[in-house]
């Protein structure tokens, strides 16, 4: 049986599932429950300062995308952080720590942007005998107008200024978690790094609107005829944090950053793909949001029994090894040749490979009269939207063709050699040798 | 409850009030909203579907099951009733089993297929409970036709031809419209007045009158008909049965399924409905199964289906085959009657087990004898009286693609036309078809 614990940052947690400061994590009550369940860990929702809590809608605070049969696919919200007072949570906290000594306890934090603030807090929340912190740069509404949450986590400057007074004022290791609602993440995590934060984790919730009601014409959630963006995360996120995640894991700058990885991770598989893509554990929410607790079983006995199918002992196997294959567009071998391939066997003759293809791509797929479908080798670019389209997994594949023979729709030999944009001919700026990406 | 399914003779009550209800409610109740988004999710939306091609009426299902997919069921009632102005009874009586559901490519690919039938009386129920009717006439043409018979094929010509603005006088020899739909389909598979409610709701076109009571030889002749209109569509059906060649027919106890079906269609309270306790049904067809089954939902204690060859060879689908089988209806093949038994009513019906050949089917000589006291002949249906002057192929009448009879300014379709299955669905694809050419011969 392979071992699933996880050492992030030096914080042990049986499994690498971390419950991601949230709904689920705002009171000992749901933590306790996380924990029996199996959970690894815990991201405690978001603290502020001492003081009057902040204050939530009382109407609708999720808003819902689904698939098929009404499955949740992507969810938003527009909660804010604990709106419970703050020696609430820390008591909690503290209790639940010392009953579960195992788990990781994290405390995600957000305080106005001044070193006093963050100085206060500090100390209380390192007296609960939490594991670590979080600090929260992340959400996008309704604390970005008070000049916290994504408003500091889009100005670099000011992720590098706090997180530097966190790791002066405290003991704990600290986490940034980065908002996602910026054009290149790398800036933000390279401040982090630059500010002495240990890790970051990402993606928090990206500015959404999930539906507008046609009837009362307002963006929903809808409270009182009114709605506001929120925070989009699920199933639907999932591609949009991987590349997030690259990109930071890819960065020479920030390579080694360790990182916690959050956006949409429902089941194992998506825990394992976030975690070869550099992730040394995983952060769930919507699932749970979704599912309830119990999935962490769900997860727990699908990483071991792929780890054992793999031969991996340990996470640490595998964290980072699909990173050295992320690379630049202009570095994928140009010389690489696929045909699509339809197995007749496999085919149920529904023709949506044919309608894609006739008209949307490349004209070729034929169709006969009897409703028997084939790829025509001398228009197939390989660009796979018939695999895609295609409702039966496996009836078509993408045959890579070898090299040495004649690709029907060039009529050119298939090199053996790489060769990659670098030194096209039609790019103006080609060099002689092809450079390689990292 | 005077009687129970252990009653000799022909008897009614001879169940409970709650199990006529049960036994007579609907065969395949109509799917709750989430249930039809599920359903609708399954579709494929294939290229050139092959349901769409096996619909005798090209019904475009995966577009009108992508309307029910994005939560417009009324603008999938209207794609399906612009090709089929019956697509709600059509959508409870079709045998899907053997068209578009066959077709399905996940009925190929897994053994089930897209619920294309109960889709589609979703879609149709929603639009038709909205008591909105889709269409609208075209200006009036002062164009006439006759169509006579309003069954499907009648009414589904009637109503293609008042759309173009023609006006139409639509005759019938019963005292209702709806012909099969309103006298001959199995009553759990129209339940609550469906058919006369559909009639109604079709001819909200306007530019229909309703002639009930008259028939071609009572009341209407082919060269009246075609002297008086510009136009005549004969939809008349089937009106005769074929005779059942065994010894005794004429006992008492012994009658034509189609009767019997027809007498439940219109009874309103199945406890007055008499039924044998042992009834033999003899026949292979929709019709025999309709009314096997039927027996025994009225309580008789052992109904049994009388073919004279196998299974396979059946004309109810297999679906048919297996709702007879789970009603507990007893399907014994291979076997011809030969005479019927008793003093003035039937008692038993003796059987000759049959086999065939390369000359064609024969008796083996073995007989056997069932028990009945109530015997149904389900053995095909015949045109009855042949419209004078027409000429007819295989005992119907012979029409060309369009419908166009031996006569001149005469269309015929459905179940009395050559061409096509005796189906709700293709009657009503016919009648239409017959319309359009009637109005591009009108208009020329």
């Amino acid at each position: 049986m392979a071992d699933i614990s996880a050492n992030f940052l030096g914080i042990k947690s049986p499994n690498p599932f971390w419950l991601a400061s949230a709904p689920p994590t705002d009171k000992e009550y749901n933590v306790r429950r996380a924990f029996e369940a199996g959970w690894g860990g815990v991201v405690w929702k978001t603290l502020g300062s001492e003081g009057p809590p902040v204050v939530n809608v009382n109407g609708p605070r999720y808003g819902a995308i689904y698939g098929a049969d009404r499955r949740l696919l992507g969810l938003n919200n527009i909660e804010l952080i604990t709106d419970r007072p703050l020696q609430t949570n820390l008591r909690e906290i503290k209790a639940v720590k010392r009953d579960y000594p195992d788990r990781a306890m994290i405390v995600s934090l957000m305080v106005p942007c001044e070193e006093a603030a963050w100085k206060a807090i500090l100390p209380v929340v390192e007296e609960t005998g939490a594991d670590g912190i979080e600090l929260n740069f992340g959400c996008p509404h309704g604390m970005a107008e008070r000049g916290m949450g994504s408003a500091v986590g889009q100005v670099p400057e000011y992720i590098e200024m706090v997180a530097r007074w966190c790791k002066q004022n405290t003991r704990m290791p600290v986490i940034v978690k980065l908002t996602p609602n910026i054009t290149d993440i790398r800036r933000p995590a390279e401040a982090a790094k630059r500010g002495g934060a240990d890790a970051v984790s990402l993606i928090n919730t990206i500015n959404s609107i999930t539906s507008v009601n046609l009837d009362a014409m307002s963006p929903e959630p809808m409270i009182d005829g009114k709605g506001t963006h929120g925070g989009y995360c699920g199933p639907a996120v999932k591609p949009i944090a991987m590349n997030m995640v690259a990109e930071i894991a890819r960065n020479p700058e920030t390579a080694g950053l360790p990182i916690s990885g959050i956006g949409g991770v429902t089941t194992w598989r998506d825990a394992a793909e976030f975690m070869a893509l550099g992730c040394g554990n995983v952060q769930v929410c919507t699932a749970v949001m979704t599912y309830g607790f119990k999935i962490v079983q769900e997860m727990c006995s699908g990483l071991s029994a792929w780890m054992d199918e793999k031969g991996h002992s340990s996470v640490d196997d595998f964290v980072g090894k699909a990173v050295p294959n992320v690379t630049d567009w202009q570095y994928l071998n140009l010389n690489y040749i696929a045909k699509a391939k339809i197995d007749q066997d496999a085919c149920i003759s529904c023709g949506r490979c044919y309608a894609a293809c006739e008209d949307t791509s490349h004209q070729a797929i034929s169709m006969s009269e009897d409703r028997v479908f084939e790829v025509m080798d001398d228009e197939c670019v390989a660009c796979n939207l018939c695999v895609d389209v295609c409702p039966i997994e496996d009836c078509i594949t993408m045959e890579p063709m070898q090299p040495g023979q004649i690709d029907p729709r060039t009529g050119e030999k298939v090199p053996s050699e790489y060769a990659n944009w670098t030194t096209h001919p039609n790019n103006p700026s080609a060099v002689s040798e092809p450079t390689f990406g990292g | 409850m005077p009687n129970s399914q252990m009653t000799p003779g022909i008897q009614s009550g001879r169940l409970s009030a709650e199990a006529y209800q049960e036994n007579f409610s609907d065969l395949h109740p109509p799917y709750e909203p989430h249930e039809a988004a599920v359903a609708a999710d399954r579709c494929y939306f294939c290229y050139d579907a092959p349901c769409t091609t096996a619909c005798p009426t090209d019904i475009d299902i995966p577009m009108f099951i992508r309307q029910i997919q994005t939560g417009t069921p009324e603008e999938a009632a209207k794609t399906i009733f612009s090709q089929n102005i019956l697509g709600g009874m059509c959508a409870r009586v079709c045998p899907t089993e053997t068209l578009c559901e066959e077709v399905c490519v996940r009925e190929v690919a897994e053994g089930k297929p897209v619920e294309i039938g109960r889709l589609q009386r979703y879609a149709t129920d929603k639009l038709m409970n909205s008591g909105k009717h889709p269409f609208s006439r075209a200006d009036v043409t002062g164009k006439k036709v006759a169509v006579i018979g309003a069954g499907p094929a009648g009414l589904s010509c009637a109503h293609r031809l008042s759309m173009y603005g023609h006006d139409v006088d639509l005759f019938d020899a019963r005292s209702k419209a709806g012909g099969l739909n309103e006298f001959g389909i199995a009553t759990y598979k129209s339940v609550d007045g469906f058919a006369a409610r559909e009639v109604d709701w079709l001819l909200q076109i306007g530019g229909i009158s309703l002639k009930t009571g008259k028939s071609l030889g009572n009341g209407l002749s082919i060269d009246q008909l075609t002297t008086a209109y510009d136009a005549v569509f004969l939809g008349i059906g089937l009106a005769g049965v074929n005779a059942l060649r065994a010894e005794g027919v004429d006992k008492d106890g012994v009658s034509d399924a189609v009767d019997f079906i027809s007498t439940l269609r219109q009874a309103e309270d199945m406890s007055t409905i008499p039924v044998g306790r042992n009834v033999v049904v003899i026949g292979g067809g929709m019709t025999a199964v309709d009314a096997a089954v039927q027996s025994k939902l009225l309580g008789s204690e052992n109904v049994t289906i009388a073919y004279r060859r196998g299974r396979d060879q059946m004309g109810a689908s297999g679906f048919e085959q297996d709702l007879a089988a789970s009603a507990g209806v007893r399907i014994l093949e291979n076997a011809q009657p030969v005479k019927v038994h008793g003093n003035g009513a039937v008692q038993e019906v003796e059987f000759e087990y049959t086999e065939t050949t390369s000359d064609g089917l024969r008796g083996t000589g073995e007989t056997f004898r069932l028990p009945a006291d109530q015997l149904l002949k389900a053995i095909g249906q015949t045109l009855g009286e042949t419209p004078e002057g027409i000429i007819l192929e295989g005992g119907k009448i012979a029409v060309s693609d369009a419908g166009r009879t031996s006569v001149n300014n005469v269309w015929a379709g459905g179940d009395c036309a050559t061409g096509g299955d005796d189906l709700t669905v293709t009657a009503v694809a016919e009648g239409r078809d017959a319309a359009e050419d009637i109005h591009q011969s009108l208009m020329g």
